[in-house]
């Protein structure tokens, strides 16, 4: 019977179609498969097409049958494909794994000298309180960097500064404070400012260094007192260290402040027991300061009776080695890049 | 200055202990820098008197002596100082003792003789700094007494770093006079002693220069003991004070220099022609000083002079052949007040520090002459005995400090000290200074005692007030805040951002000395003479730098000898230039590699730093200002004279310059890999320019690329600029893709691949208008730079 014939030949169809599709190892080869079941001649195309050969009465019995097979043969291709591209994105996968443990492409970064560190959070916090960064020429004029600021010639607080002098009136800064005259004369109170850079002493050993880093503080308004003076520095050291140190403020002499003192932090190396650092005093110096003196004034042409203002200047080296740890101080300027990589 | 604590508790005693007393004073404004012993640790030690010594029968150089140490106890000792003898009295270390260094003293026998003990040297008890033999005591020594007990070496030496204003506290009495008031205590000031006059020779004084010399006080003493010793309780003071005994009338005018702080000077009057004068020095005058040093005078140096000849520096120092000497019979004793202004520097130019100097320099008390000089000659008489005759006097009164009124006003110090403190405190602080003050109803009038001479404006008693209340007595107040807006420029960069950029491009801040040896700077910058320093460090830091590179290839070279294959640095700071007659400091930023571009990796190809990747990090700086910069091809004399640019703004002004380090240079420094470098100036740089914005265009933009050739020498910029220049409105931008030499292009030719990107604002551009344009750029380019497409 032709219908027999047809449901024989259907059935190894899809028998052949089922190995040919479990055979297809890709989906190149599965899609080869399609084509040549459903494709324009493909089988089942050639099945419908004999179709119109059987009687019209056997016609949509055979139909039927032959679409319930195309269904069985789309559903198994359909599975296959699934299966296939799930182990071709698994062999994906497994190709691209790669050991994350391997260093990167190391776009390394650099960093900034530990001196600079400081600076910054010096200005930062100094910042806070409105003092603005002002700056002034390293190479000074006696003017400037004595006589203005009341060390006038042959005084021996002139002896305290060990002095590199190109001439007899050119020199190196051996503080910041000339920049605090060079802003006096040229602006107005009230004033808030701080001024770091680079000063020289002509002192080098294993405690000295013929250059090295200050800021120099002021503010001048009409009631700026020693009490404002206390508690800005007070306030600063605690926020530099961010520790609750004890600060004490000590009588000292600076020909360009009076009253001056000088200001002391608990060690923060001992928290103030005593040791080699604090030479067993359990204290150590850390800024000088004052209220400007009144020749002072008189010299950038600010009315004393009017004004009152207070100054001060800290040591950067000293800070970073006391915040860091550095127990060195040549290691600043030697640059070299087993000491600075360790601030960046 | 440095004392003993033993003799400042002579003058006051109050009940606090050292460690108490050293902190009072650091908290009073005399910084206290150490408090030692007075000696180091010893035991068993005590007086011992020779009184048998018979040389060793088996060696030279010891002597076998018999040595009582009381209570008729008498021991056998050995000893080996030549200066040993029978009848002296020595300090005795005796079984068991213990002296400094853990030496332990036991009976022994040397060379066949029992030794029990040793007779000691200063120096082996930490007494002296150099050894003459044994330490001979005084005949009255208590025999048996320890030395420790005899020598008062329990005491405490202070040390005290005195700042400059505090002349009135460089002595015991000044101290003194400040621990008193610190502790309410009494303090015992000392009697003017009452001399008789014994003789009647008064030597002639002239003063030339009384405003320099204001009083004079001048006194004979005749016929004093040659060779007289110095009592060894004063050598011992002189030693705790740091000096050492010179003989009994010059260790009298030091003793008496520590104890009132009055300088005195003794002349040996033998040596002394007529008149004593006090002048100026003549100029190119010379005088041979004690300490052997000739010097030449400058004719603003005072002296003190005979009728024929300078004697000594006026305050400084004494002449070698006027003064006194172990053999001086008659003396003249001078005790003078000079000004202050007459001495300060002078020492310092001749290379002195002295006592002397030192204290005259910051002032003396005015009224304090009379006194020193009577206490002076009955020191010296007891020791060395003398006939003194009467005291000649000098004195200018006119030129004498007359010390002034000063108004304190009640206001002012509650403004300054941001704390009202009550009437009475304040009268108190101020009577307890030693001033004498009377209510005003503004304040105080106040007039400060002869030896507070620094004391002279209203912010001095402010001062004086606020220390002796206490600094920690005093208020903390938080300052006012400020209530403008802080300025934000969007005009300027900080140097904190343009460091930020390098450190994200991998270089480390460097920080080197602004001076540097000048022959160095001269390899970078031939064509300028650096500032050189009149009393440098060193050579290697005499000059200040004329550009940063030196320091900063030094600081590669530290790196690269210590294992370092990658270094990049840079620095930002003042550079120093003559240019003509002005100086100029020039605020630079610069920076220096070498080695490859990444660090070791396993993951792409590890290249050494060239031109291009240093131009990058200077196109970066720039960027943070949104400058738009060029380079131009450059000459500098440190640099490869092809791979050396310069970095200029829009309107061509020359901002920088970088390249890599001339071959011969690298040669000559020794470095075998290349360096390159940059330096720009930061003045420009650390403008910023506003953002302006420019319509968006809604129609899209094609890319057109070209392929030419062109001569080697032709330069990229010039290329791209002149297409830009020429078809500006619709060419956005022309970028280089690749350039190309070797097969297929001629020889001296190059290829380059250039990318337009094309856009109008109104339109799309069709495809005829584009290649029109195109075409347009290739004819000009042909024409301008005989540029060939290629094939």
């Amino acid at each position: 019977m032709e219908t027999d014939l047809a449901t024989n030949s259907l059935e190894t169809m899809l028998a052949d179609a089922q190995k040919a599709i479990s055979a297809a190892e890709n989906q190149h080869a599965l899609d080869q498969v399609r084509v040549e079941f459903l494709g324009k001649k493909g089988l089942f195309t050639q099945q419908m097409k004999k179709l119109s050969k059987l009687p019209i009465g056997q016609r949509p019995a055979a139909g039927q049958l032959i679409n319930q097979a195309k269904s069985q043969f789309q559903n198994l291709l359909e599975s296959r494909k699934q299966l296939l591209s799930q182990q071709e994105l698994e062999q994906r996968l497994a190709a691209e794994t790669i050991d994350v443990t391997l260093p990167s492409r190391c776009y390394t970064r650099g960093g900034l000298h530990p001196v600079t560190h400081t600076l910054r959070r010096i200005q930062s916090i100094l910042g806070s309180a409105g003092f603005k960064v002002e700056t002034g020429p390293e190479i000074e004029d006696d003017f400037h960097n004595f006589e203005a600021l009341n060390i006038p010639d042959h005084h021996p607080a002139r002896a305290m500064h060990d002095t590199f002098y190109f001439d007899q009136h050119t020199l190196l800064r051996t503080h910041t404070s000339p920049v605090q005259v060079r802003v006096m004369q040229n602006q107005k109170p009230p004033l808030r400012v701080i001024a770091p850079g680079r000063v020289f002493r002509c002192d080098s050993d294993l405690t000295h260094s013929p250059m090295f880093h200050q800021v120099e503080g002021f503010m001048v308004d009409d009631d700026v007192s020693f009490a404002d003076l206390k508690g800005l520095l007070y306030d600063f050291l605690r926020a530099f260290f961010e520790r609750d140190v004890d600060v004490r403020f000590r009588p000292s002499y600076f020909p360009f402040t009076e009253p001056s003192a000088e200001v002391d932090i608990e060690c923060v190396i001992c928290n103030g027991d005593g040791c080699r650092v604090c030479s067993h005093t359990g204290w150590l110096e850390v800024l000088g300061c004052g209220m400007i003196h009144p020749h002072v004034f008189e010299s950038v042409n600010i009315d004393s009776d009017e004004f009152t203002g207070f100054a001060f200047g800290m040591g950067v080296e000293r800070l970073a080695m006391l915040r860091y740890g550095i127990n060195d101080l040549r290691l600043f300027f030697e640059n070299d890049l087993r000491f600075l990589s360790q601030f960046n | 200055m440095q004392f003993s604590e033993a003799w400042l508790r002579e003058w006051v005693n109050p009940p606090v202990d050292s460690q108490q007393l050293a902190h009072q004073l650091t908290m009073a404004g005399l910084e206290v820098d150490s408090i030692e012993p007075a000696a180091l640790q010893f035991t068993s030690v005590v007086i011992g008197e020779v009184v048998d010594c018979q040389p060793h029968p088996d060696a030279d150089r010891l002597t076998v002596c018999q040595v009582s140490v009381g209570e008729e106890k008498q021991l056998q000792i050995v000893c080996g100082a030549n200066n040993v003898k029978a009848g002296i009295r020595v300090p005795t270390a005796i079984e068991g003792a213990e002296l400094p260094d853990n030496f332990k003293i036991k009976a022994t026998i040397l060379r066949g003789i029992q030794s029990a003990g040793m007779l000691c040297a200063a120096t082996e008890l930490g007494l002296g700094d150099q050894s003459d033999g044994l330490m001979i005591l005084p005949a009255d020594a208590p025999v048996g007494e320890d030395i420790r007990d005899y020598l008062q070496l329990e005491d405490t030496i202070f040390e005290v770093d005195l700042t400059p204003n505090r002349a009135d506290c460089l002595s015991i009495r000044g101290i003194a006079r400040e621990v008193a008031l610190l502790n309410q205590s009494h303090y015992q000031s000392q009697e003017t002693p009452a001399i008789s006059i014994a003789a009647e020779k008064q030597h002639l004084i002239q003063v030339d220069e009384p405003a320099s010399c204001p009083l004079y006080l001048g006194r004979v003493i005749e016929n004093v003991k040659p060779f007289a010793v110095t009592p060894l309780w004063m050598q011992e003071r002189l030693r705790r004070s740091g000096l050492r005994s010179l003989g009994a009338v010059i260790d009298v005018t030091n003793y008496v220099l520590l104890e009132l702080g009055q300088p005195l000077h003794a002349f040996d009057l033998d040596k002394i022609s007529g008149t004593i004068h006090v002048r100026f020095a003549a100029k190119g005058e010379k005088l041979l000083l004690l300490n052997d040093q000739e010097i030449e005078m400058s004719d603003t140096t005072l002296v003190i002079a005979d009728d024929e000849k300078a004697l000594a520096l006026a305050g400084i120092m004494g002449g070698s052949q006027s003064a006194v000497s172990d053999n001086t019979i008659d003396l003249l004793l001078e005790c003078a007040f000079f000004s202050p202004k007459v001495i300060m520097g002078k020492a310092r130019n001749y290379g002195l520090h002295t006592d002397s100097s030192h204290r005259f320099e910051r002032g003396v008390d005015p009224e304090l002459q009379t006194h020193a000089i009577e206490y002076a000659t009955q020191l010296i008489i007891s020791i060395a005995g003398g006939r003194p005759g009467p005291i000649v006097d000098v004195k200018s009164e006119q030129d004498l400090p007359s010390g002034n009124t000063i108004l304190l006003r009640r206001k002012r110090l509650s403004q300054v000290l941001g704390q009202e403190l009550e009437d009475q405190r304040v009268t108190d602080i101020l009577n307890g200074l030693g001033m004498s003050c009377s209510i005003k109803e503004s304040g105080w009038e106040v007039r400060p005692p002869s030896f507070r001479f620094d004391v002279a404006i209203e912010a001095d008693l402010v001062e004086e007030i606020a220390r002796i209340h206490g600094y920690d007595q005093l208020p903390k107040r938080q300052i006012k805040m400020p209530v403008e807006l802080s300025e934000y420029s969007e005009t300027a960069v900080t140097l904190d951002r343009l460091k930020d950029i390098l450190v994200d491009r991998d270089y480390q801040e460097a920080i080197t000395f602004s001076f540097g040896d000048s022959d160095l700077l001269q390899q970078f910058e031939p064509e300028l003479s650096g500032l050189v320093l009149k009393n440098p460090i060193s050579s290697e830091l005499s000059t200040m730098r004329t550009s940063l590179w030196p320091g900063l290839i030094q600081a590669l070279q530290y790196n690269l000898n210590r294992q370092q294959e990658r270094v990049r640095l840079f620095e930002s700071g003042l550079k120093f230039i003559r240019e003509n007659e002005e100086l100029l400091q020039n605020y630079v930023l610069a920076g220096a590699i070498t080695g490859t571009i990444q660090p070791l990796s396993w993951t792409t190809e590890n290249r050494t730093v060239d031109f291009f990747d240093i131009k990058a990090d200077i196109e970066a700086i720039f960027g943070a200002g949104r400058h738009k910069i060029q380079f131009t091809t450059g000459k500098h004399p440190a640099l490869h004279p092809g791979q050396t640019a310069f970095v200029r703004l829009d309107d061509g002004a020359k901002v920088g310059v970088l390249g890599m380090l001339h071959p011969e240079l690298e040669k000559q420094l020794g470095f075998d890999r290349n360096v390159f470098v940059f330096e720009i100036n930061l003045v420009d740089t650390l403008k910023r320019n506003v953002p302006h914005f420019e319509v968006l265009s809604r129609f899209p933009a094609v890319r057109r690329d070209l392929s030419i050739t062109v001569k080697n020498n032709v330069l990229a910029d010039d290329l791209v600029n002149a297409i830009l220049k020429f078809e500006g409105s619709l060419i956005k931008n022309v970028t280089i893709f690749d350039v190309y030499h070797g097969k297929g292009v001629e020889s001296g030719y190059k290829s380059v691949a250039l990318a337009l990107i094309l856009q109008d604002k109104m339109k799309t551009l069709t495809d005829v208008e584009i290649d029109a344009i195109v075409s347009g750029v290739l004819v000009f380019l042909e024409e301008k730079f005989d540029a060939r497409l290629r094939d």
